[in-house]
């Protein structure tokens, strides 16, 4: 039994992992990358709100502009467009300081990752919202108005809360990528857990214990999320029949 | 005759307080003209039935009242109140049309309740949230207006397990909730299986035996001719005639009613 744990190397690999050590790291990065898309998720939510409407609802102007937004993001590859997001980012950030008479500014990783992933998810979510809107039926829209709902109520009491079962499914897909695509903010040397793993691994050649520790956060982090929207589409769905029929 | 007719609610003016008065109505889609210049009064308390062939307008005319549609052109006035328009028909103040629809309750053909509320939170969502009642108050009078149309114990379900005689029962008492001046139906019955046109019929006409104004879109010739005590028969966007149901159902004047007649009965 002993020798078999030997064998494959899981005594040593336990012993790399443990959560004094390169396990704690990875964990961080793992913190890290959570938070960030979180916030990532977050603000293209808002974004992509604000998006839908103005896509559907908005002049020519504004409906002009969010579509050179929404194809030239969903356009470019994510990992161009860190680059970008991210170098652009910090220089403007750096030249309003250097024009308001500060010297350089140290950049928050979080933050930078927040506003460049949620620039790229908003655009995402906008689509994905706008199809959520325009899916809610006519009618429902028309009652509101009908009975002197104002266009905001409408929005908060009707649209939003008939559209959430359109939109939940995309949104989730969304969380994911979210999740994922921290991964890619390694390249601009933000400590998430891909790059955490990476710095592990090379310090202690262990590449295959600890890629394989990272895949395996990351697969828990899709499996707890899928449970999650599971609920909440379950419950922006009340109300609708289940379409394998029976009962509420 | 027809004139006399026409008159005979303007003639209790003095009575009874006029409710609806739209004036030289017109509407248009594009090039379409689908309403040529309409009159139309209804006095507190009357039932109008708006009757007509298909695309003749009445829906149209309908939404425009409560501003669903910008008229073209044309004069609304509701409870005495003047719906202010700007030149091309869409209203001046957001705030008076919003004022004033809470006065209209509508009833739609596809009932249109908001599925993702059970009914009683159907029922209580424009008292609480437009009207600014109290939540308490407002389930306590949504608890007695569903159990007026049948639905007693349906508070809690969502509209999509219901029928459509039932959504459209409690769309009613969505209506009713407002306590609304005018209610406006259009073509309550139409989207409904045969068998359960009746039991939304029999709520109407309590509705109207209790006396609330109401606009009604029907194709329910027998029961128009009932529970109405005007009816207007529209025929490509114009009043082609008009009078009480026993002239008008009883004896035509016009070739085109009279064959619209034949064709519904
Ligand atoms: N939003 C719209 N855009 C363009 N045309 C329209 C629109 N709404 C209605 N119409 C047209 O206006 C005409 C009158 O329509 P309306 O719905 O008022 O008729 P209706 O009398 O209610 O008919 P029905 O009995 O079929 O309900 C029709 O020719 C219809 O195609
Ligand atoms: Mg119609």
């Amino acid at each position: 039994m002993t020798g078999l744990f030997e064998l494959l190397g899981l005594g040593a690999s336990a012993e790399l992992l443990s959560l004094s050590g390169w396990g704690g790291n990875l964990l961080r990065g793992l913190a890290n990358s959570l938070q960030i898309a979180f916030g990532a998720f977050g603000l293209g939510l808002v974004i992509g709100l604000f998006g839908a409407y103005g896509k559907l609802y908005g002049g020519k102007v504004t409906r002009d502009l969010l579509a050179i937004y929404t194809t030239v993001i969903r356009a470019v590859p994510e990992l161009v467009l860190i680059l970008i997001l991210y170098y652009v980012g910090s220089d403007i950030i750096n030249k309003i300081s250097e024009g308001l008479g500060g010297g350089r500014v140290e950049i928050n990783g979080v933050a930078a990752g927040i506003w460049v992933l949620g620039v790229v998810q908003g655009a995402y979510a906008t689509e994905v919202l706008r199809g959520a809107i325009k899916a809610v039926p006519a009618g429902q829209i028309e009652a509101a108005k009908s009975y002197g709902m104002p266009a905001f109520m409408i929005m908060r009491r009707v649209t939003i809360p008939a559209m959430m079962s359109f939109a939940v499914p995309g949104l989730a897909n969304l969380w994911l990528i979210a999740t994922k695509d921290t991964a890619l903010l390694a390249v601009v040397g933000f400590n998430e857990l891909t790059l955490e793993t990476r710095q592990a691994a090379s310090s202690t050649r262990a590449y295959f214990t600890f890629f394989l520790a990272a895949g395996f956060l990351y697969l828990m982090v899709t499996l707890c999320s899928g449970a999650v929207f599971a609920r909440i589409e379950k419950w922006a769905r009340r109300g609708q029949p289940s379409l394998r029929g029976g009962t509420r | 005759m027809d004139s006399a007719a026409a008159t005979a609610s303007a003639l209790e003016t003095d009575t009874r307080r006029e409710a609806i008065r739209v004036e030289d109505l017109h509407k248009s889609f594009g090039n379409l003209e689908v309403l040529k210049g309409v009159d139309l009064t209804a006095q507190q308390g009357d039932v109008v039935a708006i009757i007509g062939g298909s695309g003749s307008g009445k829906s149209t005319m309908l939404r425009c009242i409560n501003f669903l549609e910008t008229p073209s052109s044309g004069k609304i006035v509701i409870g005495g109140e003047e719906v202010a328009m700007q030149g091309d028909g869409s209203p001046a103040k957001q705030k008076q049309i919003e004022r004033i629809r809470t006065k209209l309750a509508m009833v739609f053909q596809q009932f249109n309740l908001w599925t993702h509320r059970t009914l009683i939170e159907n029922v209580i969502e424009v008292p609480v949230h437009v009207l600014k009642v109290p939540k308490v108050q407002a389930i306590e009078r949504a608890r007695e207006l569903l159990d007026r149309v049948g639905l007693g114990g349906k508070e809690d379900t969502y509209p999509a397990y219901l029928s459509g005689g039932q959504q459209q029962r409690a769309a009613i008492a969505r209506a009713l909730a407002v306590d609304p001046s005018a209610m406006l139906f259009d073509e309550p019955t139409s989207a409904l299986d045969p068998e359960l046109v009746g039991e939304v019929l029999t709520v109407i006409r309590d509705l109207a035996a209790e006396g609330r104004t109401m606009l009604l879109v029907t194709h329910e010739m027998k029961f128009a001719r009932e529970v109405a005590n005007y009816v207007v028969y529209l025929y490509q966007g114009r009043i082609e005639e008009q009078g009480p149901p026993a002239e008008v159902f009883g004896n035509p004047q016009s070739e085109r009613l009279k064959q619209f007649l034949s064709s519904v009965a």
